[in-house]
């Protein structure tokens, strides 16, 4: 049911884990299925030196986590923020129609990460 | 890879000796068993063989017991069967709410034509309690239907007390016998009930064969309206290789039974056991002593199931969970909230399900890949690691 690259991003994920003191959080639940998603972001000049994630969610759910932290980083924010839900789907070669609500955590939570980092910019 | 089949309950391969037996009524002897010739009256002894060793297994007469498509079909023709003919007499209708979809739906089915349906809670443990059902009795319930082992959390249910009830009111009785039958003894005197679903591919015959125990002299209606098979009670073709293949098992599994459970609860306790010693923030579901010998459901906190049985999966491992993101509908096994699990616990449940080529091996092997399993995804939770930090001003309390 799922792809070859799901299922790689499941069982290898990349950049799991937490970052120490994160310039910035996001932290979203799906109401969909109960599944939790939290980013965490280093900041530099404008641009994601580091990123991490932690999900408690489904397969499709953490490979998305993982697609989308990979995707993240090393682009500004600005570039960040445009990546869409359908595209982390893209790049793990599609997912089951009932899974597709599931790459809307990772792609919310990038965003909510961002604009906590930016929240605290401006105070 | 090591391949180690623990879904019983969803499925289960069919036994050899059955195989042998279909495949003779696939093959060699293919007649109609209506036919008067030679041919058909081969396939009329196949069938009512058939009959005679599941009437056999569950202490009933050949005549009570008609062979339907599966346990699905066996819950349609018996809910619906006595709703339709007992309609003069009233329009209620008791169960539970950790019925098989197949009951539920029927019944909801029958509420928009107007009977009325009281959906009973459980315990904690998955259990009906028989007090309930006394105090849901009207003088318009006309059927009771509580399922005999429950599919997912494997609790067996005071299916005799119920009996009785029911019995002292005159109020007919349905159990789905589907996950119980050919496991634990099912007798429909000491049970006391007026019906039983049984389905085929749950003890080791093939998928889309079962049975329906009919008491003789109930007040019951067929469903669908053909010829004259099956006494008009269930017209069509017979499906003779399937009836035999039904007729072999139910007959392998009754020889078998008090020594296969014993095997399996050996098993089954040693999983428990050793999980429950090995792991924090773990649950087994269900009732701890009344449930079927080969039947587990255990809730690990802060994982989901879905990613728990891929990664099992990954491993040779296969078993099943009531997690909101296996089910398609995404809503968590209607069984485990009911129970009064919270959707989060819900959703890190496990059901291992052992059969009859299940050995102590693959329960080491289990045993085996499961730690690394667990602790890679709970270190992967979000959920995790909070139970050190901020337990103190947290308002969840599930995860204590
Ligand atoms: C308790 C129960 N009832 C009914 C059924 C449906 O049986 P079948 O698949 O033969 O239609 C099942 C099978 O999942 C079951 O577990
Ligand atoms: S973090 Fe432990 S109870 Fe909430």
């Amino acid at each position: 049911m799922y792809t070859e690259k799901v299922m790689d991003h499941f069982t290898n994920p990349r950049n799991v884990g937490e970052i120490t003191e994160p310039s910035g959080v996001g932290e979203v639940g799906n109401p969909t299925c109960g599944d939790i998603m939290k980013i965490f972001l280093k900041v530099e000049d404008n641009i994601i030196k580091d990123i991490k994630f932690k999900t408690f969610g489904c397969g499709a759910a953490i490979a998305t986590s993982s697609m989308v932290t990979e995707m993240a980083k090393g682009k500004t924010l600005d570039e960040a923020l445009q990546i869409s839900n359908k595209a982390v789907a893209e790049m793990l070669d599609g997912l089951p129609p009932q899974k597709m609500h599931c790459s809307n955590l990772a792609a919310d939570a990038l965003k909510k990460a961002i604009e906590d980092y930016q929240s605290k910019q401006t105070v | 890879m090591r391949r180690v089949y623990f879904d019983h309950s969803a499925t289960t391969p069919v036994h050899p000796a059955v195989a042998e037996e279909m495949y003779r009524y696939v093959n060699k002897t293919f007649g109609n068993p209506s036919s008067v010739h030679f041919f058909g009256r081969e396939a009329r002894k196949a069938v009512e063989e058939a009959r005679e060793k599941v009437a056999r297994a569950i202490g009933a007469r050949p005549e009570e017991v008609i062979f339907t498509s599966g346990g699905t079909e066996s819950d349609l023709m018996a809910i619906k069967g006595v709703a339709y003919a007992n309609r003069s007499k009233g329009n209620h209708i008791i169960t539970s709410a950790i019925e098989h979809h197949a009951v539920l739906e029927n019944c909801h089915a029958l509420e928009k034509e107007g009977f009325t349906v009281t959906v009973l809670p459980v315990d904690a443990d998955g259990m009906v309690s028989p007090d309930s059902v006394a105090a849901a009795i009207n003088d318009k319930t006309i059927l009771i239907t509580i399922m005999h082992a429950n599919n997912e959390v494997g609790t067996v249910q005071p299916i005799q007390e119920i009996g009785r009830l029911a019995r002292e009111k005159g109020i007919l009785f349905h159990t789905d016998a589907v996950q119980s039958f050919g496991k634990i003894p099912v007798n429909v005197d000491e049970l006391m009930v007026d019906f039983i679903s049984i389905s085929g591919h749950k003890i080791y015959a093939p998928k889309g064969i079962g049975a329906l125990y009919i008491r003789k002299g109930v007040r019951w209606l067929p469903i669908s309206l053909g010829g004259g098979q099956e006494r008009k009670r269930r017209p069509g073709t017979e499906n003779v290789p399937g009836i035999a293949a039904l007729g072999k098992a139910a007959e392998i599994a009754l020889d078998n039974m008090a020594d296969e459970a014993a095997r399996l609860t050996l098993l089954r306790d040693r999983i428990i056991k050793e999980v429950m010693e090995n792991y924090s923030n773990i649950r087994l579901n269900g009732h701890p002593t009344r449930r079927l010998p080969n039947h587990i459901n255990f809730s690990f906190e802060f994982i989901e199931g879905e990613a728990l049985l891929l990664s099992l999966d990954l491993q040779g491992v296969a078993a099943s969970s009531g997690s909101a993101c296996t089910s398609g509908s995404l809503e968590p096994s209607h069984v485990l909230l009911a129970m009064g699990l919270p959707p989060e616990i819900a959703h890190g449940s496990l059901r291992i399900t052992l059969g009859k080529d299940n050995t102590e091996e693959d329960v080491s092997y289990f045993l085996e890949v499961l730690p690394a399993i667990i602790e890679r995804l709970r270190a992967m939770s979000p959920l995790y690691h909070k139970v050190s930090d901020d337990c103190e001003t947290c308002a969840k309390t599930w995860c204590r």
